[in-house]
């Protein structure tokens, strides 16, 4: 593929055609804010936090799916593109719960100054978790509706189809058919939507009974790699272990084959590691 | 696909329901499979399963859900999604006949007309019957919709027919009859374009100057000319999701004039090589979609049709009408615009090149046609040429659509409606309707062409002037308007999904405590600025500009701005 010549902040980039402006800005070292964008998913288009100036567009454009043009001159730092992105910052931490959304967020809510409590009003915070099973929990407060769930469950990872977006505008939100427990529902149990989540909605279930409780600790934390013992796939794992217990498992996202998925038994049939019985 | 579906089953009448449009169910011997892509390519029918199911049942069931889902092989989480999207569709509701009474606010002045005892309720955004508001819109099971209003004063039209070019069959030929239509000059457009060929039906519209009536103001030529040229198996629709408070001229034309729209659209597909089209009319239209069904198929039975025509029925959704979410709606799916580029022309609906216009653009086109893009162009002014309607509102004393040459004014139309009803005062007029500006008396003198009102500040938008007498206390109306957007909004993006409610709370705020009305105008306005620019289509784009322009003028918000 050809190569592309643009423009971001007056410095000259080349890239691959195809490649977004994010891709563009974090090929010279730098970043832009991002939450629905989900590196093994396509661009969902819709948090709008890593939104660009770009010359000759009335509006403002999303970098990680605009594809970069020859000669496009970007500017990802004028006041205008910073206000938008603040703005965003503030109504989603002002709507759902932002707690758990790793620290790279709240580094770039600080850096544009982003001050959530200017906007008082709905909120989704402070709605009960769903903890209806031993292996994965619901806690919709935090959710800020990336889609990205949706897209892996669906046609892009899983083609299970359990959960859907409903409703309208603020009263959109993620569910099964008619909200049906997820038993009466497609789901597999596989987690890939857990795997996919930015903010700690999806969450294995002992992972979240410990964030809960405050003794999820990242730094005594272990990740070790192997291989699934069930089939001859042979998906890669990552066993997470805090003080010698296994507290999560998850695949590689950057795996070409697996992107991060597993299924039931590997994402969560590991228990008999350290059973007792028997 | 295996479908995991709930145990519930339809009722009688709702299997029949969906069999009527779907055709009766392949039975599999069990030994050969029955649905895959097939199956899974219906996926467009969708939309209009949905409205079966609710025809029959007065609601969306589970065992219906269930019954679509098998019969279209599509996830029944899917079909809910898609299903709870819409405001028309009752999901999981009582079942049942449903009123929707209008409380918008071009007919906030009339009061909200009554409701039938024992009836399910749901007060609605603007009905599209602001002529003859106040409206209900009813729906009974086993009878699909009707609306109930107060009735027009003196019929459709309001001025001498000499005056009328776009508005001339309305309410003097019988829009049921396609003999009547061809006795009025019927399909001669279309014939006199087949003769010329597609490229001089370009050259006559780039001649005549004409730009798109939806609001976005894009020349027509350029855009048909980009359609013909692009590459592929081609789409055309009819944009008849006219849903912006106080706007019903494209009611009036598909309801009145209905051929016109058949043969426009047929000669949008024979211009740009389509040989498939759409009309997608918006859901609270029944009577249109009624007469335009009947049109495409008495035009259809003559021979007169080279373009496959399907009307398609909205069902509750101001979004639909955004293009890219009128694709997803047509396709089955949310209607959720979708970023652009790409633009239609190169991937519209189901990633078919797809050329897009509203009713009024299209049945303009004719009149281009008819009398020549040289003499079209000396019509209106030299930036915004051609008749136009406009759709008058609110407190005048004839409320309608009226057909004026750009270059009138605001008082023009007010003149012609019969000015400030009972003789009082103006208050503001609102220019485009919930997306649009306020304007105060010396708004009235602005020429209402594309140039002069942005270099007003003002809109033309689809053309809704809603106004508001010296008595109009307009807090609630600027509410009313935030609110509008708050419900419309798709729930995509942030901006418009949280912005729009922000946007709403800050106004009540202001309202009941007028000392913070300082901060909230700030607050008000970095919304404003992040939901223009972030947003990824035009309901967010525009969803403060009432508000902004409300603030600005005075009407609300004055005593501590």
């Amino acid at each position: 593929m050809a190569d592309l010549t643009l423009t971001i902040d007056g410095g000259t980039v080349t890239v691959p055609e195809g490649s977004t402006i994010l891709d563009a800005v974090r090929s010279v070292g730098g970043d832009l804010p991002t939450l629905c964008h989900g590196p093994t998913l396509e661009p969902a288009n819709v948090c709008r936090v890593c939104m660009v100036e770009v010359e000759g567009a009335g509006a403002l454009v999303p970098s990680c799916s605009r594809v970069v043009d020859e000669g496009m001159v970007v500017h990802t730092d004028t006041d205008r593109a910073r206000h938008s992105r603040t703005v965003v910052m503030e109504l989603l931490a002002s709507s759902a719960d932002l707690e758990r959304v790793d620290d790279r967020f709240s580094a770039w809510m600080e850096d544009h100054g982003a001050d959530p409590a200017r906007f008082t009003g709905a909120t989704i915070e402070g709605r009960p978790a769903k903890v209806h099973d031993d292996l994965y929990v619901r806690d919709y407060a935090r959710c800020i509706l990336c889609y990205r769930c949706v897209d892996a469950c669906g046609e892009q990872h899983q083609n299970t189809f359990a959960i859907t977006v409903a409703g309208r505008g603020f009263d959109a939100h993620i569910s099964t058919e008619f909200d049906v427990a997820l038993p009466d529902s497609a789901c597999v149990y596989c987690g890939n939507c857990i795997a996919v989540c930015p903010t700690g909605a999806l969450e294995g279930k002992i992972a979240w009974d410990m964030k809960e409780a405050g003794t999820w600790d990242i730094d005594r934390q272990e990740v070790t790699r192997t291989v699934c013992s069930y089939c001859g796939v042979g998906c890669n794992l990552d066993i997470h272990t805090q003080e010698g217990a296994i507290v999560d498992v998850t695949s590689p996202e950057d795996h070409d084959v697996t992107l991060g998925n597993l299924c039931i038994k590997g994402r969560f049939g590991w228990s008999f590691v350290v059973s007792v019985d028997e | 696909m295996d479908l995991r579906l709930l145990s519930e089953r339809p009722s009688a009448e709702e299997r029949s329901a969906v069999d009527a449009l779907l055709g009766s169910p392949e039975r599999g011997d069990g030994r050969v499979a029955v649905g895959g892509h097939a199956v899974r390519a219906r996926r467009h029918l969708l939309l209009p399963a949905l409205h079966a199911l609710q025809d029959a049942a007065g609601a969306i069931t589970r065992g219906g859900v269930a019954y679509i889902s098998e019969r279209l092989s599509i996830p029944p989480t899917d079909v809910f999604g898609v299903a709870s999207f819409y405001e028309l569709f009752e999901v999981d509701g009582p079942g049942g006949v449903t009123e929707r009474p209008c409380d918008d606010i071009a007919c906030m002045g009339r009061g909200v007309a009554p409701v039938g005892a024992g009836t399910h309720v749901e007060p609605s955004a603007c009905l599209g019957q602001c002529d003859r508001g106040p409206a209900v819109l009813r729906h009974e099971p086993g009878r699909g919709y009707t609306v109930r209003t107060g009735g027009a004063i003196g019929g459709p039209i309001h001025q001498p027919r000499s005056q009328l070019r776009l508005l001339r069959r309305v309410g003097a030929v019988d829009p049921t009859s396609l003999d009547a239509y061809l006795d009025s000059g019927g399909f001669e457009a279309l014939a006199k374009a087949k003769a010329m060929g597609g490229e001089a039906v370009i050259a006559e519209l780039e001649a005549s100057g004409l730009r798109g009536r939806g609001g976005a103001a894009f020349p027509v030529g350029r855009k048909w000319d980009g359609v013909r040229r692009a590459a592929g198996d081609k789409v055309v629709i009819a944009n008849g999701d006219e849903s912006e408070p106080g706007t019903f001229k494209d009611r009036v034309v598909m309801e009145d004039d209905p051929f016109a729209v058949v043969e426009a659209l047929a000669l949008f597909g024979f211009v740009t090589g389509a040989k498939e089209g759409f009309i997608y009319v918006r859901g609270e239209y029944p009577t249109a979609a009624a007469r335009l069904e009947a049109a495409v198929a008495a035009a259809g039975e003559r021979g007169l049709l080279d373009l496959a025509i399907e009307v398609r029925r909205g069902a509750g959704a101001y979004i639909c009408g955004e293009e890219t979410a009128l694709f997803a709606s047509i396709e089955g799916f949310r209607g959720e615009p979708r970023q652009k580029p790409p633009f239609p022309n190169e991937a519209g609906v189901f990633g078919r090149p797809t050329g897009i216009n509203n009713i009024e653009t299209l049945v303009t086109v004719l009149e281009v046609l008819r009398i020549g893009g040289a003499t079209f162009a000396e019509l209106g002014t030299e930036g915004s040429t051609g008749p136009k309607l406009f759709c008058v509102s609110g407190d005048v004393d004839r409320p309608g659509v009226y057909e004026v040459e750009f270059g009138a004014t605001g008082r023009d139309l007010l003149d012609l409606a019969g000015g400030v009803a009972a003789g009082r005062a103006l208050g503001a007029v609102l220019f485009g309707g919930a997306a649009g500006v306020f304007g105060g008396d010396d708004a009235l003198d602005v020429p209402l062409t594309f140039e002069d009102t942005r270099a007003a500040r003002l809109t033309i938008g689809a053309g809704a002037l809603i106004v508001f007498d010296d008595t109009t206390d307009f807090e609630p109306v600027v509410e009313r308007i935030a609110r509008f957007f708050s419900d419309e909004s798709c729930g995509q993006c942030v901006p418009c999904r949280v912005g729009t409610v922000r946007q709403g709370e800050s106004l009540q705020r202001m309202f009941s405590n007028p000392a913070s009305t300082p901060l909230e105008v700030r607050l008000l306005g970095d919304l404003a600025k992040a939901m223009d620019d972030s947003s990824i289509c035009g309901l967010g784009r525009t969803a403060s500009l009432a508000v902004r322009s409300a603030i600005d003028l005075g009407l609300v918000g004055a005593a501590h701005g």
